[in-house]
């Protein structure tokens, strides 16, 4: 393990750890507002200030982190699952089933996601609650961004089936779904593992798009995206420089997860 | 000596004359549009961009000024509305000539008047005169008189004429051809306007000089708030019309004297329950939010002053009712805005059977109470006032919902679904006559956004709103129209269809360049005197010419 990469799991696991402290490092909450004192600097209540309706931020980026950082893999498994199997068996099984799969594949990523989503967010239940919104976003994230991948899976499976092994095990009788499970899923292994990867940061930017258009975690529950959506209008940097807070910690954050997976991907070549 | 002398003379008479032409004359004033303007067609017009064009090109009969709210004459000299309310006689002024030369006669008001009226043309602005079943008629009595007769009493109709622009009955470059300080000189989509000095405009200053003083007026098109706020601190924008108070109070900061509080506007925010009869909704919400004492309680639970405070800085007031107190003649002084009184909003919910238990809000058949707001994705003033609504009616034990939506779902789910429970929204008021809001509170109209088009009112005060509504539209005579529309403003606020919430107040920046801006509450707030506006040196102008 290299040293950017220790760098970037200690960073990843710090932050980590910090939001899932929030409880006893901001008691302060991340909803309750202080009128008073909307839009202040960091001070000894408020380390970084307050919003502007004077909620403490470093309470919301510690929460806000926490739900990005627990439902972004979250939703990363289920594209990536859903990626494999559509993907994979589609790869594996070949012929017309490859077609027709990579036909739908490409259509589905033709579509203009970001209307996609705001279409699908529009069309849920008004009345629920924000942790429920929050859980339902991060799942159309989830259901709706498995394409790519599948795409990527089914080139891999394809390559797999006419491989030597695959032909000298269907050749020994075996064949159906033990063969997929047995000798061709887990030589999609280190495919799977870039994919749920490379998503984790993709879902977290796309809730912070949805955040940005209002359209993301429900109020009061903060996000990194309803955290971003505060820099709207922020013109000088020099101003207010706590506010950019969320925006470094995403960017600290995106960087060590991409070290990792650079890495992941060495290792998987 | 005298050589000398005259020199000295001439010298004094051109750093004289140069400095009045530096102050009162030429220059191009330059501000956004925030979107494309859909047409350019007077009659047309539907939307801000539109209107502003139509506001600095059209001529008018009469003008409501912006600053005094009074109606002046413009090519009109007099007029005179008949008892009855059914007819009204304009004098026209003498000598006035179209853009292009061609001269503006009784002729050309008759014209525009029939173009206005056809239904073919679908003119909202035409809509506004349309007061029973029959046509309206104009007659043209002398080149100079016309009598314009409608099929039954319109009130305050002559008010209604600063909306239209005259257009020329002969000219053949139809809408081009204006009665306003400028003419569309040129127009490239998705960029600018730019608007020419009219030089056959009739209006003269106090000393005789021909009006505008401007040479011309570049307008951008800059749908970006940020960018145009950037554009004017650098100082290639002379002015924005309207800012937000963000924007305000930085401006205030480092520029104070650009910055301008003209109070409250006829704007308001607001939030109303949905009480349609049908509406997908459980039949226990329904009767929640039928019950004035669950809306009277929702509305004494909000302190509007933290409104007020947190998400406009303080610019803005607590809201009255459907009418703010910057509209002078209308507004019912005897109201006052809903003050904070959580204690009393729990007495009116025990007295509909409601109770806490654990700290949340149970109704008398052990529904909690809970409940969605929807607004529109966006809009920070309303989704920050929707947060703060929330922690407001939690303190009651309400656990509330704030969703945010893009427009056009929430529009379809507000107007044609019906498939939400609260909305908060914002009504943008323009007209200061009470005959603009038909629409919304006539039990019957499709904007009657609680409950909408109703066959027959559901309720006694929807009735009795109906028919106080219908009884000043159908008066000429302005004490009994405000009797009866206070009456409305009374029942509203007894009844709470609507919760209103704030007025903001109208915000601008002027540039310390232009001379004689006097901003208002009504829109254009900044330059509804455009004729009348110089620039203190006409350098800037040239220098952003040449490039």
């Amino acid at each position: 393990m290299n040293t950017a990469r220790k760098l970037s799991c200690v960073v990843v696991l710090a932050v980590c750890a910090l939001s899932l402290a929030a409880n006893w490092l901001a008691p302060a909450g991340y909803a309750k507002q202080f009128r008073d004192v909307p839009s202040s600097p960091p001070s000894h209540q408020h380390l970084l200030g307050t919003d502007d309706l004077g909620r403490d931020r470093f309470a919301r980026v510690l929460y806000g982190t926490r739900i990005s950082l627990l439902l972004a893999p979250a939703a990363a498994l289920v594209s990536t699952v859903l990626a494999a199997l559509v993907g994979g068996l589609a790869g594996y099984l070949g012929g017309i089933w490859l077609r027709v799969a990579r036909g739908f594949i490409d259509l589905f990523l033709s579509l203009p996601w970001l209307f996609l989503l705001i279409t699908v967010r529009a069309l849920m239940p008004l009345n629920v609650s924000p942790l429920l919104s929050v859980v339902i976003t991060f799942l159309i994230l989830g259901l709706l961004g498995w394409a790519a991948s599948a795409r990527v899976l089914a080139s891999s499976a394809d390559g797999l089936r006419n491989s030597d092994f695959v032909l000298q095990a269907r050749a020994s009788g075996l064949h159906g779904p033990r063969l997929f499970l047995v000798h061709v899923l887990p030589n999609l292994k280190p495919v799977l593992y870039a994919q749920f990867w490379i998503s984790i940061p993709v879902f977290i930017l796309a809730e912070a798009n949805l955040g940005i258009l209002g359209l993301g975690v429900a109020e009061p529950l903060p996000s990194w995206g309803s955290l971003l959506r505060e820099l709207e209008g922020l013109i000088s940097f020099r101003e207010e420089p706590w506010r950019l807070v969320p925006l470094v910690l995403l960017i600290v954050v995106m960087t060590s997860f991409q070290l990792l997976l650079s890495d992941n991907e060495e290792v998987t070549a | 000596m005298n050589g000398r002398r005259t020199f000295l003379q001439m010298l004094v008479c051109f750093v004289l004359l140069s400095g009045f032409s530096l102050a009162q004359g030429g220059g191009e004033l330059r501000f956004c549009l925030r979107s494309e303007p859909k047409t350019f067609d007077p009659l047309l017009v539907d939307d801000d961009s539109s209107l502003s064009i139509r506001y600095l090109t059209g001529g008018v009969l009469v003008r409501v000024n912006r600053h005094t709210q009074e109606l002046e004459p413009e090519l009109a000299e007099s007029w005179k509305v008949s008892k009855d309310g059914k007819q009204i006689t304009f004098k026209l002024r003498h000598g006035v000539l179209f853009s292009d030369g061609s001269s503006f006669s009784a002729e050309d008001v008759a014209f525009t008047l029939q173009r206005l009226m056809d239904p073919a043309l679908h003119s909202s602005t035409g809509d506004a005169f349309r007061s029973g079943t029959g046509s309206v008629g104009s007659k043209v009595v002398a080149p100079d008189q016309i009598v314009i007769t409608f099929p039954a009493a319109l009130a305050g109709m002559d008010r209604l004429f600063d909306q239209v622009a005259i257009m020329s009955a002969h000219s053949p470059k139809k809408e081009a051809a204006v009665l306003g300080p400028f003419l569309v000189a040129e127009y490239k989509a998705g960029s600018s306007v730019f608007l020419r000095r009219n030089p056959n405009y009739w209006k003269k200053d106090a000393q005789g000089r021909r009006l505008p003083y401007l040479d011309s007026i570049q307008l951008d098109i800059q749908p970006n708030r940020d960018v145009e706020m950037l554009r004017f601190k650098r100082g290639e924008l002379d002015l924005i019309n309207v800012i937000d108070s963000d924007y305000f109070d930085r401006l205030s900061v480092s520029s104070p004297e650009l910055a301008h509080d003209a109070g409250p506007s006829l704007d308001s925010d607001f939030m109303w329950f949905n009480q349609v009869a049908n509406a997908p909704i459980p039949e226990y919400k329904r009767a929640w939010f039928r019950s004035a004492n669950f809306r009277h309680a929702v509305s004494q639970a909000i302190n509007r002053n933290d409104l007020s405070r947190v998400v406009f800085n303080g610019h803005a007031q607590p809201a009255v009712g459907p009418v703010s107190p910057a509209n002078k003649f209308w507004f019912d002084s005897r109201l006052k805005a809903e003050a904070y009184q959580p204690e009393a909003a729990m007495k009116h919910l025990q007295a509909d059977g409601f109770h806490l238990q654990n700290g949340s809000l149970f109704d008398k058949a052990g529904n909690a109470v809970e409940f969605s707001i929807v607004t529109n994705a966006g809009s920070k003033p309303r989704e920050r006032m929707a947060v703060m609504v929330q922690e407001d009616l939690g303190k009651l034990g309400i656990k509330v919902n704030v969703v945010t939506l893009d427009f056009p779902s929430l529009i379809e789910r507000i107007s044609q679904k019906f498939n939400y429970e609260a909305a908060m929204l914002g009504f943008r008021n323009v007209d200061l006559d009470p005959n603009g809001q038909m629409n919304i509170w006539l039990s019957s109209a499709e904007d009657h956004a609680w409950n909408p088009k109703q066959k027959a009112p559901e309720t006694a005060w929807e009735a009795e709103i109906d028919r106080l509504m219908q009884a000043q539209a159908s008066s000429v005579d302005p004490k009994k129209r405000k009797e009866s529309f206070d009456r409305v403003q009374e029942i509203v606020a007894e009844q709470a269809p609507f919760i209103y919430l704030v007025n903001q107040n109208a915000l601008s920046a002027v540039s310390s360049t232009v001379e004689g801006a006097n901003p208002g509450i009504l829109s254009p707030q900044t330059f509804w005197n455009a004729e009348r506006l110089t620039l203190k040196s006409n350098q800037n102008a040239n220098v952003r010419a040449s490039r």
